[in-house]
């Protein structure tokens, strides 16, 4: 369909029609502006594919391998994008195929209608053919969710789902619609949804807890700023600088928070948590003030709460409620959305420097970088390093790729070695900790953000969770570089096994496939490097290609992650060695 | 804050959605909090239900779980209260034989005192209903079970506040945002 037939569409939404279910829940997206979809047909949800074969070039349809494939590559679409990512699947399996999806989202926060199909409403509670009770499975892992049994329901469901997933804190809305209402007629108008009795997403700003923070910040002589994701969502990345550079004060950032502010940014100190860097872990426990910015104080970023902070006055900038002294006292809470508190701090806010407090971060790093930095980044020895290779692509691609990570040793080392000019460009499975999403993540990242250059940095475990996505990026020509660190072995887990287990390597050890092989099987071209004189040039290579690109780079079989914070310890333990 | 563990009522007042219910309940379950009771039904406000939930925790975890149930879509508000906060009853009914009516005189006593009320008579069976604090009930089933019972049910509690909860005010504020 051309541009005119498009708008046409979009302004027949304005009056009554009339239309099959299935036809109305296309409408709907196309009123949401839905132009890609990730998603996987079958017996419950096959009227609405078929209504999509006459929809097909206005809403393009991506047929993942897995239905999992289909969520995290919603996933990555949305995470990118800052849009809402759509994912589609039939009844029983296939719904529940997109729960880890579904679940990572919620966990993360990241806006996504998922659609089922269910078995007709006469046949709900029989234990029909691929009948599930998605809506009682998905109920703790979704912001919302809701079953439709008539088709003059879907306008209205479908304007709800959108609304609240992508408003205020953003997350997962499941809508499970029997077959009958899909083949169902209904007088279709579609009116955007603006407001739901009941829920209040964006709590309005408070300017006296401002006021409040203002003057905790002015008086403080050793502020440090923490900022999470919801700088990124609340759009705050402006403001966040400006703060940080009128008041001098260190940040540092939440694994879901990186890329808000440029890692080469002077006042960026690098990342708290269990693996993040040693300056702002430590000087968690010496900060006076510290200042928490769309964060949830997860129990990776504060280890023990029995002594995280316990010397500092906690600022929490937040916009849901339910966050607020759940895990850490905040004495001073600003709710709201990021940006609106932040852009009402400002003005509140005396210059300074911090220079002395600043130079302790500096000397902490410079103790990081002699123990642990130089020898990821720089090795001398034989064996590959998982940072080295993170190294070459920040040089290749000039910090400029958006790098989607999977989960272990290697997402580790791509959140603390990447460096992000711009924000929105670290893609990685936060909360849930899912191997197996950065493969279909960064389908989903490549397609909304086609300009821009997506490297995915998976382990060999994380790879072969999803490693039938291939096929999509092949069928699809997606331009995706896949970076696999292989050390044959679960490396984290191992990690954990050598420091804290003696050693005993229970079923971390991994004998893997040619993935050369593989990938060429999917017509991907690739590289296997096995040696640092190799290194350089593949990575060229593979930034060069206009097309998809397998990289396997073979890694030192038995490294590990430091700094390090053990499971419970106090930030102030985390250990170089 | 107070780390004691007490016995409060919770309310939540919510949309009549199904599925609410799994919901609320999942919130329970997965901080391992067991309810003593629950009662639904609907409120004082055309379309809004309210559940009243009796739970025995700390109040850091009260409050904590009440900012849960708000963060559900469906929720319009959600408070917690002590039982001094709070006039509350609870409902029991008792199925007994109905020859003992007629040959035990002591049981005519019984419902007496205990203000317990006699739903429905026949031949077979009579049957008692008593409204009021748990513990008249149970006070009342210990009595009556010297004589047997053939059944016995107790309602969830039903509370109000001593307080006014202004939900319609923020119905209304909802209505004009």
């Amino acid at each position: 369909m051309d541009i005119e037939t498009i708008k046409k569409t979009k302004q027949m939404t304005a009056k009554t029609e009339r239309m099959s279910g299935s036809e109305a829940i296309i409408k709907c997206l196309i009123a949401e502006d839905v132009d890609i979809l990730y998603g996987y047909p079958g017996g419950a949800i096959m009227p609405v594919y078929d209504e999509l074969y006459k929809y097909r070039n206005e809403i393009h349809h991506v047929l993942t391998r897995h239905e999992q494939g289909a969520a995290h590559a919603a996933q990555g679409f949305a995470r990118i994008s800052g849009r809402v990512g759509v994912a589609m699947a039939t009844s029983g399996p296939g719904a529940t195929n997109l729960i880890t999806g579904i679940a990572d989202a919620q966990i993360d926060s990241t806006p996504l209608v998922c659609i089922t199909g269910q078995v007709p409403s006469h046949l709900l509670g029989t234990d029909a053919f691929q009948e599930t009770d998605i809506i009682g499975i998905s109920t703790p892992v979704t912001k919302w969710n809701h079953q439709v049994t008539k088709a003059s329901e879907i306008p209205e469901v479908l304007a709800k789902a959108f609304y609240i997933a992508k408003s205020g804190r953003p997350g997962p809305v499941l809508i499970d619609i029997t077959k009958d209402a899909q083949f169902g007629e209904l007088d279709f108008k579609y009116e955007k949804c603006i407001g739901v009795r009941s829920y209040i997403p964006t709590p309005k700003t408070n300017l006296e807890s401002v006021k409040a923070a203002a003057e905790l910040i002015n008086a403080a002589k050793k502020p440090m700023i923490v900022w999470g994701q919801g700088v990124i969502l609340g759009q705050a990345e402006t403001e966040l600088k400006t703060v940080i550079e009128k008041a001098g004060i260190p940040a540092a950032w939440t694994i879901m928070g990186a890329s808000a502010i440029p890692t080469s940014h002077p006042l960026n100190i690098g990342m708290v948590g269990m693996h993040g860097n040693y300056g702002p872990n430590k000087l968690t426990n010496e900060c006076d003030v510290l200042i928490a910015i769309g964060m949830r104080f997860d129990d990776r970023v504060t280890g023990s709460l029995d002594t995280y902070a316990k010397q500092a006055k906690v600022i929490h900038f937040e916009i849901d409620p339910a966050e607020v002294n759940k895990n850490v006292y905040a004495d001073v809470a600003v709710l709201g959305d990021s940006k609106d508190s932040l852009i009402e701090l400002i003005p509140l806010l005396n210059e300074n420097s911090h220079e002395a407090w600043h130079q302790e971060f500096k000397d902490l790093y410079a103790i990081e970088f002699e123990k642990v930095i130089k020898d990821d980044l720089h090795p001398t020895k034989e064996g590959l390093t998982m940072g080295e290779v993170l190294n070459e692509i920040n040089i290749q691609s000039e910090g400029d790729a958006a790098i989607v990570s999977d989960v272990g040793q290697h997402q580790m080392i791509a959140c603390r070695y990447s460096e992000f000019n711009k924000t929105k460009s670290n893609i990685t499975s936060g909360g849930l900790g899912t191997m197996g999403f950065a493969l279909p993540a960064a389908i989903g990242a490549k397609m909304a953000a086609p300009e821009r250059e997506v490297v995915a940095i998976i382990g060999d475990g994380g790879f072969q969770m999803n490693i039938q996505e291939l096929g999509t990026i092949f069928q699809q020509k997606v331009p995706v570089k896949i970076v696999v660190l292989n050390n044959e072995f679960l490396g984290m887990v191992r990690q954990w096994q050598q420091l804290f287990f003696d050693k005993r390597y229970a079923s971390t050890e991994m004998t893997n496939p040619d993935f050369i092989t593989i990938a060429k099987g999917y017509h991907i071209g690739g590289k296997r490097v096995t040696k640092r004189e190799e290194l350089a040039d593949a990575v060229k290579e593979m930034i060069a290609s206009k097309e998809s690109y397998f990289l396997e780079v073979c890694v030192e079989k038995e490294d590990n992650v430091f700094p390090m914070i053990p499971s419970g310890a106090s930030v102030s333990d985390i250990r170089l060695s | 804050m107070n780390q004691e563990i007490k016995t409060f009522t919770i309310s939540i007042y919510t949309e009549n959605n199904i599925g609410l219910l799994n919901r609320i309940s999942a919130i329970f379950q997965r901080r391992h909090i067991n309810i003593e009771s629950l009662t639904t039904s609907k409120s004082e406000i055309e379309g809004v239900n309210r559940f009243v939930i009796v739970v025995n925790i700390t109040e850091p975890q009260a409050k904590k779980i009440i900012g849960q149930f708000q963060k559900q879509i469906e929720v319009i508000r959600a408070y917690y209260h002590t039982d001094e906060e709070t006039i509350f009853q609870e409902s029991g009914m008792f199925k007994i034989k109905s020859d003992l009516l007629f040959n035990e005189p002591q049981i005519q006593n019984i419902i007496k005192e205990s203000n317990a009320r006699i739903v429905t008579v026949n031949k077979e069976f009579f049957v008692l209903e008593k409204s009021g604090r748990r513990n008249e009930i149970e006070s009342l089933h210990r009595d009556l079970n010297i004589f047997g019972i053939m059944q016995f049910v107790r309602s969830g509690r039903i509370s109000v506040t001593k307080e006014e909860m202004k939900i319609t005010e923020m119905l209304l504020a909802f209505n004009n945002q």
